[in-house]
């Protein structure tokens, strides 16, 4: 992975407190897990930021690298790797995950 | 670009000895799969790491050869 694409990721990971690396944009998602896991955020009206790797094939698999992680979509809450879509999905069914955004005081919708 | 589901089982059981592992092709065209992994080497980590497991016992195919594989592990 080249400096410019490290920089990039983490410039996104410290900037934005929930970051979706996934395939196309939230409004139009170009891959069934990407969206998802882009639904799930939504539902949980969560504001994110989606980061669309098709557009940068560099990002596409630099962020596989920089994660450990070889798939996509990924979800980043303040800086930290929380999974890809199977473990955002089990998360998400057992509540783990409305108690990350709760713990790391971050707005979603409450119950 | 599609994996046949003898080899992904026989990749994770490699990888991963003792697992008890149930594979369905969900869409038919030996290329969407859902496995559901259950390892005693699982406990203890954390859900990222036992799905970095079966990863690895997938030796670089996942994201590659094989396109979707949902994973469920169980300890």
């Amino acid at each position: 992975m080249d400096q410019q694409t490290k920089d990039l990721i983490n410039n996104e990971i410290t900037n934005n407190e929930v970051c979706l690396f996934m395939k196309g944009t939230p409004d139009a998602p170009q891959c069934g897990f990407s969206m998802a896991v882009s639904n799930m955020l939504k539902i949980l009206e969560v504001n994110y930021k989606g980061i669309n790797v098709l557009e940068n094939q560099s990002l596409r698999e630099g962020i596989k690298e920089f994660s450990e992680w070889p798939t996509i979509p990924q979800i980043y809450v303040k800086g930290e790797f929380i999974g890809g879509c199977d473990i955002v999905k089990e998360m998400y069914e057992n509540g783990e995950l409305k108690k990350i955004f709760k713990a790391q005081n971050i707005d979603h919708k409450k119950d | 670009m599609a994996m046949d589901l003898k080899e992904i089982e026989a990749l994770i059981k490699e990888g991963l000895p003792d697992a008890v592992i149930e594979i369905q092709d969900l869409a038919g065209d030996g290329n969407h799969y859902s496995a559901t992994v259950t390892s005693s080497k699982f406990s203890g980590k954390s859900k990222i790491e036992q799905h970095k497991m079966v990863y690895n016992s997938l030796k670089g195919k996942m994201g590659n050869e094989l396109h979707a594989l949902a994973i469920k592990t169980k300890e």
